[in-house]
């Protein structure tokens, strides 16, 4: 029992890491992998819930949504590049700059 | 004796996490993008600890392989330095200070709040799982996973395949591919190897297919081990024959998606019933919506990792020879 808790413990912990690095972070791949590292992190408590039975295979359920979640977050990963290379494309920009100048005027 | 599973629990958790902050506070992209291949690794050894071998697998080939593959060349395009033209105003106090207690109060709060409820966990004996194997006789297949995938929960895997159908669509709306693998002089090892290891990549995906049906496996881990052999074929210089990139990489890259509409078309025509296959049919069914579906990955996420649609008169599909603007 205390195992799938560490687990779902340390899911927790990689989705805020990854929540923060999401904000923080400028480069908009560091910010595609953050928010890589955000899913694994929702995957592994979804995992974790399911391993808590006795048994040595974990509950069929939160698999089959974890894996349908990975192809989702890869094709994320995938339209995000993309987009992320426009923009380099079109402005030839790395990063996001309209959170600094979305002000008043 | 103290048994070394829960310390071997330990370390990867503690490797897991330093990873993720390494990865996302040190400057080099590069080394980051290197860092997130090896986490995507040792996530599957996390899986296999936690008895979902098949996320395992699919993580090995997805969150290591594929997504690997795809940041890589986004690095190569993008470069690792953060440009931006704009010049950056001074915010106002109150903008200033909306960041600084998002990120240093409510977050921080929020994790130690669900770490704590965390105790409120109990063990649970089986979940779903009694349910999923009393039923596993009539679901055609000997795989509780693959029996939740494509029959019970098959409304799931269906809109899965039209997210990537999506992703595509939006992919090769935004660019054109341009070269991804352009060595003039094509280096012996790496034609040797992708000669080598074409057919044997082949020959994995199909046997983990089949085994999808009794065993841990099936049709997104047999299509990116798929993917991977085209990109290694694109690697070793080959390319598609000229009539490819136009109606038939289509239809290749949906023919997943239509098969399985046309299977839940059929069934709720005949059982009124969407994807509520006859008994004695479910087998044969399921089989023909993975292989179909296999092979719609495997072009899918070959081509999101070229990045962008085909040129149209020009002979190549994934690295096809196009020039930069």
């Amino acid at each position: 029992m205390t195992i799938p808790v560490l687990y779902a413990g340390s899911g927790i912990l990689l989705f805020f890491i990854g929540l923060h690095a999401l904000l923080i972070r400028r480069h908009l791949l560091r910010k595609i992998i953050a928010a890589n590292i955000m899913g694994s992190g929702v995957f592994m408590v979804f995992i974790a819930l399911g391993a808590r039975g006795d048994s040595a295979v974990a509950d069929p359920v939160p698999q089959v949504m974890v894996l349908t979640g990975i192809v989702v977050s890869l094709c994320f990963t995938a339209v995000a590049i993309a987009l992320a290379v426009r923009i380099h494309n079109l402005t030839d920009c790395t990063t996001l700059a309209a959170d600094e100048e979305s002000s008043i005027d | 004796m103290i048994h070394p599973g829960p310390i071997f629990d330990l370390i990867l958790m503690t490797t897991l996490i330093t990873l993720a902050w390494l990865l996302l506070a040190g400057k080099d992209l590069f080394r980051a993008v290197v860092l997130f291949i090896s986490f995507g690794l040792l996530t599957a050894l996390a899986w296999v600890r936690l008895g979902a071998p098949d996320v395992a697998l699919a993580e090995a080939a997805i969150g290591a392989g594929i997504t690997g593959a795809l940041l890589l060349v986004g690095l190569g395009k993008l470069g690792s330095a953060e440009r931006c033209r704009r010049t950056v105003r001074p915010a106002t106090a109150l903008q200033r200070l909306t960041p600084a207690v998002l990120i240093a109060v409510i977050i921080p709060s929020v994790a130690v709040i669900l770490l704590l409820e965390l105790r409120q966990l109990k063990t649970i004996s089986f979940g779903q799982q009694k349910l999923v194997l009393s039923l596993l006789d009539i679901s055609g297949t000997d795989h509780p996973v693959t029996a939740v995938l494509l029959n019970f929960r098959a409304w799931d895997t269906l809109l899965e395949k039209g997210v990537l159908l999506l992703a595509l669509t939006g992919i090769w709306s935004l660019d054109q591919a341009h070269p991804l693998f352009h060595q003039e002089p094509l280096s012996p090892v790496l034609k040797g190897l992708s000669q080598l290891y074409l057919p044997i990549l082949i020959i994995v995906s199909g046997a983990l297919l089949w085994q999808g049906s009794y065993a841990p496996g099936g049709a997104f881990q047999a299509g990116a081990l798929l993917s991977a052999g085209i990109l290694l074929a694109a690697l070793g210089g080959r390319s598609l024959p000229s009539y490819w990139p136009g109606l038939p990489l289509r239809l290749l890259a949906s023919c997943g998606l239509l098969v399985f509409l046309l299977v839940t078309a059929l069934t709720l025509l005949t059982n009124e019933l969407p994807l509520n296959y006859p008994q004695e049919l479910a087998a044969v069914l399921i089989l023909l919506i993975e292989i179909f579906a296999t092979v719609a990955i495997a072009v899918i996420l070959a081509a999101a990792v070229a990045g962008g649609h085909p040129a149209e008169r020009h002979k190549h599909h994934s690295p096809s020879p196009e020039k930069k603007p």
